[in-house]
């Protein structure tokens, strides 16, 4: 009774959550004219009220109790009813936590960054419509409003990306970051449409009492996973539809930030989770979405090694990191995928942020191969930066070192194969994110003298959300210490509950032994070390640097242009497409509907040219016409 | 026959002898005073339903406003018989059989119209002052009100349209 | 006073007068051209409909209708005020008062 009293106390604040964004939203679009700066610490204050009523449910939802509630009938017809509802449990106070805290960082940082931008008050009001959306999208309870959310990230992201629309280029990827999204989004329609027809419902109560219900490996059931893995793949950009992500670092930088890195991209992790008792039902596709992240990961790490955009190499180190997680949760380890998300979401944060600072130091010149030697010019964007490279690189303790090893650890235990790709990911990964550090922060400048009197430190509003982000960077993983250390893993426990459904599907977790464990953090820890120092070694002390783009030859040169895969999409996807509708532009539009439609404005013209001629102006005419019309009409009455 | 029957088909013939005139005169001031006889008619009318009130109010407004109001317009304008517009024989014609067919009609309607039969007479004291004036300012307060909204609206219309043009 | 007038006339012949002056305004709308007189006998029109809801009234010993003929009243002198000052300015501006030159409303 207690719990119940406590949660009905919580309905309130749940509900108001969300709409602060949107208010801030509505205030900076309408008002932005008047309110110039001031706009971006509106904002800002927006997403901090959020923040704080997160912390609020955070600190008062009692145990291991969850907010469900709907706050209105949405669609209802026969025995359908489609509410609108929330859900306020574990698994999303991490993720609201995550958003809004990262989410307000980012826009304090933005109010530095975006200064002297002319669509100051515009980006603001896209990024709190975006904290909107992604509210909506976590506090969902069904998938139907998840997918409002879904949708509204996407647009979102979509007007983030192509903000500097003067740009053609820009445009184009905002265009191409769509699209592909919504190759992913039909897959999540048709994943909801299958539960609707045969489950009656999308909430995710209706849907895992219906699922339950089912046998394990179900058909229904493995392919209304798939189809939701489709909605996944698009929006956190696995494989094969993860070229739009790279080409999105043409929206401003607190955008990829937030938008390409912490939050949205995890959206289809949170989902997976969100429906882990339908995934662990279907184990076959839990194998698909296990070889989709590594291969993801590993792909991804591979062409982030040959890119010289600082930020294209961080973009292709989240593809990879999420390829990671979502190995992750295909081995059915949706805790450790969670908290890959957390960790990753406070370094690649960081690390995209410090990108930012960089870029704004160099005065807006993003390739690596100019920079060099910016340690000793932006010392707090270059600590908070190492920070963030050993974070991702699984230096023990930053955060990236225990979350990733879970996963490995998991891999180790119930598949050996992932492990050594993942680990060799890893590997990867650790030599590409130091050679990027290596070639932007040592050495000496390599830029033009003008650029070289430019460098200067970023304003405070942007050094201090990178350094609150490093303190996260530093000490997140502590939330989640393996066993070996003797204390409890907070953050499994936390999410606990929410897993626990799913559990019996998934059999025994291989308990590793501590001796394994120490043994896997060792091999991790040396495979990341030789990484560094392969790269300290080419990089510093050989001096290398990455050849112009038309010196590349041979392998590197595939790689440099990420294996063709964009232009291998163009040449059998697109061009055909275009071909096709070119058949039917000139066949069924022009031919057939064409001749439909000016056939009916002609003979709708011809009938107006005529009967027009009826207007003589005359009012004489007119009156006489009226009369005999209340005539005819009386006549009727009287008749009939 | 009784008088008051007299009196009706008296003052009824009235009433249509001068909606006719005021049809067929050729002289726009003529059209102008049958009118105002026939109005007077139509007076009388109320006087005998025991409307007093309305019809000193009738006789005062449209007679006494209205009517002079048109006066002063055909003076005003200029019209008389020579520049009044004529049309053809067959167009007032087609006028008549309109006019006459509208007529059948609404006879025909009044016809089949089941009248309601009032057993108790109607009283002398419905058209009093009194009478009317406590249905005005209590039950039609509002829309009396309105009505003077409706008049300075015209008012304020009727400046604005028949002011000269400041060039 | 309190005396209770006989009503010796059917009423049925207070709907046959209405209905003809009624017809006989029409018949005058339709008929000429002057816009002044069209006016006219929309006024005659106005009253044959008075001239009913009094009758009405009287019959059935009942005030409202009488009120009723009182807003119309006001409404046909608003119109008239209006109407006129329209016919004036336009009189003004055109010289005539005909509504067959007033033809600008067409195709």
């Amino acid at each position: 009774m207690d719990n119940f009293l406590a949660l009905t106390n919580l309905i309130i604040p749940a509900s108001l959550l969300a709409l602060f964004p949107l208010l801030g939203f509505f205030v900076t679009a309408l008002f932005g004219k008047y309110l110039k700066h001031a706009a971006g610490w509106i904002a800002s204050g927006m997403i901090l009220i959020s923040f704080s009523i997160s912390l609020y449910l955070f600190m008062n939802l009692p145990g291991e109790a969850a907010l469900n509630f709907n706050l209105f009938d949405w669609i209802k017809w026969g025995s359908v009813n489609l509410s609108f509802g929330i859900l306020i449990d574990h698994l999303s106070l991490i993720m609201l936590l995550v958003v809004t805290g990262i989410g307000f960082l980012i826009h304090i940082y933005s109010i530095g960054y975006m200064h002297h931008d002319e669509g100051f008050t515009r980006f603001f009001s896209y990024l709190n419509l975006f904290i909107f959306f992604m509210l909506v999208l976590v506090m969902a309870n069904s998938y139907l409003v998840m997918f409002i959310g879904w949708e509204g990230v996407g647009l979102c992201s979509y007007l983030l990306i192509g903000f500097w629309f003067k740009n053609d280029a820009f445009n184009d990827a905002a265009k191409k970051a769509f699209i592909m999204n919504r190759i992913g989004d039909l897959g999540f329609l048709m994943g909801m449409f299958l539960m609707l027809f045969h489950f009656g419902g999308l909430d995710y109560t209706t849907v895992n009492a219906a699922a339950q219900a089912l046998p394990l490996g179900n058909t229904l059931i493995v392919s209304i996973t798939l189809f939701l893995f489709i909605g996944a793949m698009g929006k956190s950009a696995q494989l094969p539809l993860y070229t739009w992500l790279p080409d999105a670092m043409a929206g401003p930088t607190p955008v990829s930030a937030l938008i390409h890195a912490a939050t949205m991209v995890t959206a289809g992790i949170y989902m997976i989770a969100r429906s882990n008792i339908l995934y662990a039902m279907a184990p076959f596709t839990m194998e698909v979405v296990m070889w989709v992240g590594v291969a993801t990961s590993i792909f991804a790490a591979i062409i982030g090694m040959k890119q010289n955009d600082i930020k294209k190499v961080l973009a292709y180190s989240t593809v990879s990191q999420l390829g990671l997680m979502f190995a992750a949760l295909g081995m059915g380890a949706f805790e450790s995928g969670m908290f890959h998300v957390v960790t990753h979401a406070f370094f690649k944060a960081l690390l995209f942020l410090g990108a930012g600072s960089v870029i704004h130091a160099m005065g807006g010149a993003q390739d690596i191969r100019q920079m060099g030697g910016l340690a000793k010019y932006i010392k707090i964007t270059w600590f908070t930066f190492l920070i963030a490279t050993l974070a991702i690189s699984g230096i023990f303790p930053f955060a990236g070192f225990f979350s990733k090893d879970e996963i490995l650890a998991v891999a180790f235990a119930s598949h050996k194969e992932v492990w050594i790709l993942l680990s060799i990911s890893s590997m990867i990964t650790a030599f590409y994110m130091f050679r990027l550090f290596f070639l932007t922060f040592n050495t000496s400048f390599r830029g033009t003298e003008e650029q070289k009197h430019h460098l200067h430190e970023s304003p405070i509003t942007m050094t201090l959300p990178l350094s609150i982000l490093a303190v996260f960077a530093a000490i997140a993983g502590f939330w989640g210490m393996p066993a070996v250390f003797g204390q409890t893993h907070f953050f499994a426990a936390y999410l606990a509950p929410v897993f626990e459904g799913s559990k019996q599907y998934l059999g025994e977790a291989h308990e590793a032994s501590h001796a394994t464990e120490w043994m896997l953090m060792g091999i991790a820890t040396v495979a990341a070390l030789f990484s560094i120092a392969v790269a300290y070694a080419l990089y510093i002390s050989k001096k290398w640097l990455p050849e112009a783009d038309e010196e590349t030859t041979g392998f590197a040169k595939w790689v440099a242009n990420k294996f063709y895969i964009d232009e291998f999409y163009d040449k059998v996807i697109v061009k055909p497409l275009l071909v096709v509708s070119d058949i039917f532009f000139v066949l069924i539009d022009k031919l057939i509907i064409d001749l439909i439609v000016m056939a009916t404005a002609w003979i709708v013209g011809f009938t107006g040219r005529t009967i027009r001629l009826a207007q003589t102006g005359n009012t004489g005419l007119y009156i006489f016409a009226m009369v005999i019309g209340m005539m005819v009409l009386m006549f009727f009455q009287l008749v009939y | 026959m009784m008088n008051s029957q007299l009196i009706f088909f008296m003052l009824a013939a009235l009433s249509i002898l001068s909606a006719l005139f005021v049809v067929f005169s050729k002289n726009p001031i003529y059209s102008v005073l049958w009118l105002i006889v026939c109005f007077f008619s139509i007076a009388g009318h109320y006087i005998m339903l025991n409307a007093q009130f309305l019809a000193i109010v009738h006789i005062i407004v449209y007679t006494g406003a209205i009517m002079v109001l048109m006066l002063f317009t055909v003076m005003l304008l200029n019209l008389n018989k020579e520049s009044e517009p004529h049309k053809s024989v067959m167009y007032k014609g087609a006028a008549v059989l309109t006019g006459g067919m509208l007529m059948l009609v609404l006879l025909a309607a009044m016809r089949s119209t089941q009248l309601g039969t009032y057993v108790a007479p109607g009283r002398a004291e419905t058209g009093f002052v009194q009478n009317v004036g406590l249905k005005l300012f209590t039950d039609f307060l509002l829309p009396f009100e309105m009505t003077s909204v409706l008049f300075i609206a015209a008012m304020i219309g009727a400046v604005v349209l028949a002011k000269k043009e400041v060039h | 006073m309190n005396t209770v007038v006989e009503q010796a006339n059917p009423q049925n012949w207070y709907l046959l007068l209405s209905t003809i002056l009624f017809s006989i305004g029409v018949m005058g709308v339709l008929m000429r051209r002057n816009a002044l007189i069209i006016l006219m006998c929309v006024e005659l029109m106005l009253n044959s409909v008075n001239l009913l809801l009094v009758s009405f009234s009287a019959y059935a010993g009942n005030t409202d209708g009488q009120v009723f003929v009182f807003f119309i009243m006001v409404v046909a002198a608003a119109e008239v005020a209006v109407g006129l000052a329209l016919l004036v300015s336009i009189y003004r501006n055109i010289g005539t008062t005909d509504i067959d030159v007033l033809s600008k409303l067409k195709w």
